[in-house]
């Protein structure tokens, strides 16, 4: 069992845990990640590793509250236990000997995007972050993105925090005000990353992309997770999650995001009408 | 007074239009009085042959003499001197290629049902029997298993009960391998495997899930915590796929992912969070016995049409006739002689058909198998909505990957000095899917005991030398 020692609301859908796995703190690495089943009858979920202490024994999470499993994830509460937590998954982030970095998080992806972005900067790295939320009140690790970066482009949809628009728009902006950064981290949702690596294609910037398909064991036995990447079959999981952006295929990607998205919405309603009912 | 019946006494069955429309176990399982009579056929041999065709060593005999003369928890103490999984054992071993196949009542009827006696004694035990096994006196030794499938699970129960303090390491988090995500419930019911296990703790053996070797802890880290031996038995796990155009659509699954899907995260119960696609019409390519449970798992979730799909002819299909017996019964259709060149897709990216090519069988090859060759110019599609990859799998380089001096072949097998298991690294022995490549549970059993009595040897010969 895996006990839960911390649990913040970042905002209103987004969710931090510091989770006791002396095992899997001991190897984390930015980049890799972890799967956890909440309860006995849960499904397998994987989350990004957002941070980790090697000392204390502890893995930290952060998560949308998107459906079924994350919903019941955050019914838990500081003192509960997780029934699994296995890892650390994936191969790490590859971050040595980079000397001038852009990192653009999007959404929840900042939580991911923020640990890449403080190893570089404990590595000596110049770290440029283009972070964009949908509106001021989704905003998560302003001041964490600060401390870690030589400077910090905020963006969002409607205007209320930042300047209004899409990260693509900042770092485009960046990039033509003579920037030149030796590669783009971009981490958040599909579509956002494919126009990342769209716009950095253009300018022929290396660009690595932090992919986040459907898994079920995280270990390589399936091949659920399965992407096409320079035309080849590759499994996130054990292959990535970083992959080469300009190589991937996108739109497959997104098409297989999409896979059960039926059941999904009818587990998300499940799930929603017990924790009323649990209230009631 | 032997009974010379020249048959075997019948199992009863589930029937099959209705076991196709549920998960509960097909083959029901001899009664007292059934077992009893059969087990009066065995003959007594001197030679005892049935016993060279088991790969764990079974008593046969001995047992099956013990079920005659109705002494159940008899039979049940020679089976598992011998096994660690006997329940297991008697519902998916190949028994007509084991211990049954040198049966000498086989010769001119049919062979005594050695594989359906294994299987009453060992339910009989674990419904009557109030009896905990004994756990047996610490030798003052440690040894580590990597995998809880077949062979991790007998090499962990052959060195308990030879003292040793045994910890198994799992991936998932259950334990039993291939005996939880991917034979099916309705041939070999989870109860059981987890009553199994459950026998091995009592041993003594510890079995920690959530651990995956070569991640969270490596080979090297099992010696410094204390372990002076480490056993690999992490199986074959990495689906292949065709390479053929389409393979991502949506509805494609390799057969490891449907049926994790469906039997370790219960994705055919109504109430289960893991979400599985309940498909109209499935095709399932390849012949094996992955492919029999793919192919009957996709019936029971409602398909109205599951269709084999294999290179070779009927006569040429690698999996037990019994299971492809039962999947005829159950509607399987079998469309050989065919082979997959291409996955059709809607405008969604949702499995729409598959281009099959038609083949003929051509001049055997080495593994003396007559070769399909395709039959030019003739393909047909086949309208479908899901596809299941049934075409083997290969070891995880999870492992390799992370140990140093570990040698593998070119098919990431780990290479090991025979019979013995030992592997190119002192001390760490192998053995399972591993080592050869996707191939039965027996076998598996067989190396995780020949490996446990290598360890024994190893560790005794250490502490005298």
């Amino acid at each position: 069992m895996y006990q839960i020692l911390e649990k913040q609301a970042l905002n209103p859908t987004v969710t931090k845990m510091v989770i006791e796995a002396p095992l899997v703190a001991k190897k984390a690495q930015p980049g890799q990640f972890i799967i956890f089943r909440a309860s006995e009858d849960g499904e397998r979920v994987p989350l990004t590793i957002a941070d980790y202490d090697r000392e204390k024994g502890t893995v930290t999470i952060i998560f949308q509250i998107v459906g079924g499993a994350t919903m019941e994830l955050n019914a838990l509460e500081e003192g509960d236990s997780l029934v699994d937590f296995v890892g650390p998954l994936g191969t790490p982030s590859k971050l040595e000997g980079l000397k001038k970095v852009a990192v653009v998080g999007g959404g929840v992806g900042c939580a991911i995007a923020y640990p890449v972005a403080k190893r570089l900067h404990e590595l000596g790295a110049q770290v440029h972050s283009v972070v964009g939320f949908r509106n001021k009140d989704l905003v998560i690790l302003e001041p964490e993105f600060e401390a870690v970066s030589a400077l910090v482009a905020k963006m969002s949809d409607d205007g209320s925090w930042g300047e209004k628009g899409l990260v693509t728009n900042a770092l485009e902006k960046l990039i033509q005000e003579g920037n030149q950064y030796d590669e783009v981290i971009a981490i958040g949702p599909l579509v956002m990353m494919k126009f990342v690596c769209q716009l950095t294609k253009k300018y022929g910037v290396k660009t690595t992309v932090s992919m986040n398909p459907i898994m079920i064991d995280g270990t390589g036995m399936c091949g659920g997770c399965r992407l096409t990447v320079g035309g080849e079959m590759k499994f996130a999981c054990v292959d990535g999650p970083d992959f080469d952006g300009h190589q991937v295929d996108f739109d497959e990607a997104m098409h297989r995001g999409g896979m059960y998205r039926e059941f999904e919405a009818h587990a998300r309603e499940e799930a929603c009408h017990l924790l009323k009912k649990e209230v009631e | 007074m032997a009974n010379m019946n020249p048959k075997k006494c019948p199992m009863p069955v589930q029937d099959p239009v209705v076991r196709s429309g549920n998960f509960n176990e097909v083959a029901l399982g001899y009664t007292y009085e059934m077992a009893v009579e059969e087990a009066k056929r065995c003959l007594h041999c001197p030679k005892k042959p049935c016993v060279s065709g088991c790969p764990v060593g079974i008593d046969i005999p001995a047992f099956i003499q013990k079920v005659a003369q109705e002494d159940m928890e008899g039979a049940y103490a020679v089976l598992s001197a011998a096994s660690t999984l006997p329940a297991v054992c008697g519902r998916v071993c190949p028994q007509e290629n084991q211990c049954e196949g040198k049966c000498v009542r086989g010769v001119k009827g049919e062979s005594v049902a050695i594989g359906r006696l294994e299987r009453f004694v060992a339910d009989w035990h674990r419904q009557h029997s109030e009896e905990k096994p004994v756990k047996p006196p610490f030798n003052g030794h440690r040894v580590a298993v990597v995998g809880s499938g077949p062979s991790g699970l007998t090499a962990a129960g052959d060195l308990a009960k030879m003292g040793y303090k045994v910890t198994v390491y799992e991936a998932l988090h259950t334990p039993g391998g291939v005996l939880v995500y991917g034979i099916p419930e309705f041939r070999l019911p989870k109860d059981i495997v987890r009553q199994e296990i459950d026998g091995l703790r009592e041993l003594g053996v510890d079995v920690e899930t959530d651990i995956v070797i070569g991640k969270t802890l490596t080979i090297d880290e099992l010696f410094e915590m204390g372990n002076e031996a480490v056993f690999i038995g992490s199986g074959a796990g990495l689906p292949r796929f065709m390479g053929i155009p389409g393979e991502s659509l949506n509805g494609v699954y390799s057969a490891n992912e449907f049926l994790t899907r469906i039997n370790l995260m219960k994705a055919y119960r109504p109430d289960s969070k893991t979400p599985v696609q309940h498909a109209k019409r499935v095709a399932v390519v390849g012949g094996g016995n992955v492919a029999m449970d793919a192919a009957r798992c996709a019936k029971r979730l409602g398909a109205e049409e599951v269709y084999i799909v294999y290179r070779r002819g009927m006569e040429e299909l690698p999996a037990r006739a019994e299971e492809i017996e039962h999947a005829v019964e159950e509607g399987i259709i079998f469309k050989t002689l065919s082979n997959p060149i291409e996955v059709l897709g809607d405008e969604k990216g949702m499995v729409k058909g598959i281009v099959c090519q038609e083949m003929e069988l051509g001049e055997p090859d080495a593994s003396g198998r007559r070769r399909p060759v395709p039959k030019e110019g003739c393909t047909f599609t086949l309208d479908v909505d899901c596809m299941i990859m049934s075409i083997g799998t290969s070891p995880n380089p999870l492992i390799r990957s992370t140990t140093p001096g570990l040698e593998t072949n070119r098919h990431g097998c780990i290479v090991t000095n025979g019979d013995d298991g030992l592997t190119t690294r002192e001390g760490v022995y192998a053995g399972g899917d591993a080592v050869t490549g996707a191939a039965t549970v027996i076998l598996a059993m067989g190396a995780g005991k020949n490996a446990a009595a290598a360890i024994d040897r190893y560790i005794k010969g250490k502490e005298q030398g």
